[in-house]
């Protein structure tokens, strides 16, 4: 079973965010890194760029096939982890603990359509 | 969905050793177990077992069955002997490609043709219309069979291959690359010196109510189970064209490196498709790229020289012995290039140099 962390925010493509002090903080869930396999390379968008829901942030590949790692928010990207791509192992052994951007959110209330822990558990069980 | 698949007689094998599964044109198959990159090396190194059952099986028999072939593939037919595997293209009017396949001569007029799964019906549909043609022309009518449920199929592959099937048939140790045998022990099996990852290795037709028993056997002497994943990156790294990649209804086998496979000068009443692929000539080549940063290629990414795009990705992905992405592109036959090319890779422009097929040989 993938975990699933209780203070998160979920998308449908399998990213987590984490919101705090006006800022959304954006990684890949442990379902994510399930489906991918092995990974191999990983990127995160630089800062200062501007994005809207359902725009890559970063990419994410394995042996298997690459995954575009997606913006839930309309935003700037304040922060990336740069140097993700030498962080594979850690991002392999807990999703959770690596992200790839932080994004300054314009509307709060686009983090409304997100699914919390338990949707999101419910979502990826339909998925099989 | 997934119970609408069709499964292969190792199925459940495949759950109880943890196998993560996947939709296979139209089969529920294992796409790995302990992990690609691990199952791809213990090929190259050793020796790896697919369940390969979903492939399909076309006999085409009868008498005249040899030159109705001949009329239906692209290849050089004539000198065929017994115990021969013939790899060959089958191509519609146009000369763009119906299927790629292996032939299996099993006599002068028994004809086992070994297809894609994903294209049985289609090549089925496709020879028996050939064969009206064929029978107008007041040629004998060769009976064609779906014989796919008729066979399974196990892929033992890596260099320690013959060691693993010797003891179960002796006769592997005479049985030269591209030559096939059916055992004493076993005559209803077909065991062939072929396989799809660039390493020595066999391909064994059988009864599916055996294939249990064989695949058991085999991981018990050692062999690593191998999934699709671990397939597709062999025979990327070996530069095999994967029908819906580097070959489609619409690309010629010349335009896809196939021109040893194609008999060009075949004599009358020569192949279907040849006229078309005289007019045409060759008129794209597929060249090997490797990655000179961290970045990996897939299927349908631009190639860029000078701003301008010059061709396609048709397999790309990572490989595992070279450790960084590698693809099979399209280009077209007269595009000179002189060291490298960048790949638009999400929106960014990554170099790769051009390399020698294959990108990896064998041992």
């Amino acid at each position: 079973m993938a975990i699933v962390k209780e203070d998160l925010l979920y998308t449908r493509s399998h990213e987590w965010v984490r919101f705090a002090d006006g800022l959304a903080t954006i990684g890949i869930t442990d379902y994510a890194r399930n489906e991918l396999g092995e990974l191999v390379f990983a990127e995160a968008v630089s800062p200062g760029r501007r994005v809207v829901p359902g725009q890559a942030v970063g990419a994410i590949e394995s042996v298997k096939v690459a995954a575009d790692i997606l913006s839930p928010l309309t935003g700037e990207i304040v922060e990336s982890r740069t140097e993700i791509d030498n962080e594979l192992d850690q991002l392999t052994e807990d999703p959770y603990a690596v992200w790839f951007v932080v994004i300054r959110p314009d509307h709060l209330s686009e983090l409304d359509s997100l699914m919390d822990a338990a949707a999101y558990e419910a979502f990826c069980d339909s998925e099989g | 969905m997934s119970n609408e698949q069709r499964k292969t007689p190792l199925h459940d094998a495949h759950l109880e050793l943890g196998a993560k599964m996947m939709d296979f044109a139209g089969w529920r198959l294992p796409m790995q177990y302990s992990g690609i990159r691990e199952e791809h090396l213990a090929v190259r190194r050793a020796v790896g077992l697919f369940d390969v059952s979903h492939m399909g099986e076309i006999l085409v028999s009868g008498p005249g069955a040899f030159d109705f072939l001949d009329y239906l593939l692209t290849r050089n037919m004539s000198g065929v002997q017994s115990g021969r595997a013939l790899y060959s293209a089958m191509c519609n009017e146009r000369g763009g490609t119906v299927d790629d396949l292996i032939v299996y001569p099993l006599s002068e007029d028994r004809y086992l043709l070994v297809v894609n799964a994903a294209n049985t019906a289609t090549d089925l549909a496709h020879i028996q219309l050939v064969a009206k043609t064929w029978a107008a022309a007041e040629k004998p009518l060769p009976q064609v069979e779906d014989r796919s449920a008729d066979y399974a199929q196990l892929a033992l592959q890596g260099p320690n291959a013959e060691d693993l099937l010797f003891p179960i048939i002796p006769e592997v140790s005479r049985l030269r690359p591209f030559r096939f045998l059916q055992p004493d022990s076993a005559p209803d099996w077909l065991v062939s010196r072929t396989g799809y990852t660039g390493e020595d290795g066999f391909e064994i037709y059988l009864p599916p109510a055996q294939a249990h028993d064989l695949w058991q056997k085999l991981l018990e002497a050692g062999a690593v189970p191998a999934g699709l994943g671990a397939r597709d990156t062999l025979r990327l790294e070996a530069a095999l064209p994967l029908y819906g990649h580097e070959l489609s209804p619409d690309i010629s086998p010349l335009d896809a490196g196939l021109e040893r496979f194609v008999f060009s000068a075949k004599p009358q009443p020569g192949f279907v498709g040849q006229e078309a692929l005289a007019t045409a000539g060759q008129s794209r080549k597929l060249i090997g790229l490797k990655a000179l940063g961290r970045t990996i290629p897939r299927q349908g990414y631009p190639l860029i020289q000078s701003g301008k795009p010059i061709g396609t990705v048709t397999s790309g992905g990572y490989s595992p012995t070279l450790e960084r992405g590698i693809a099979l592109a399209s280009v077209e036959a007269t595009t000179v290039i002189d060291g490298s090319v960048l790949v638009r890779i999400r929106d960014k422009d990554e170099p790769f140099e051009v390399c020698s097929l294959p990108f990896v040989k064998r041992g």
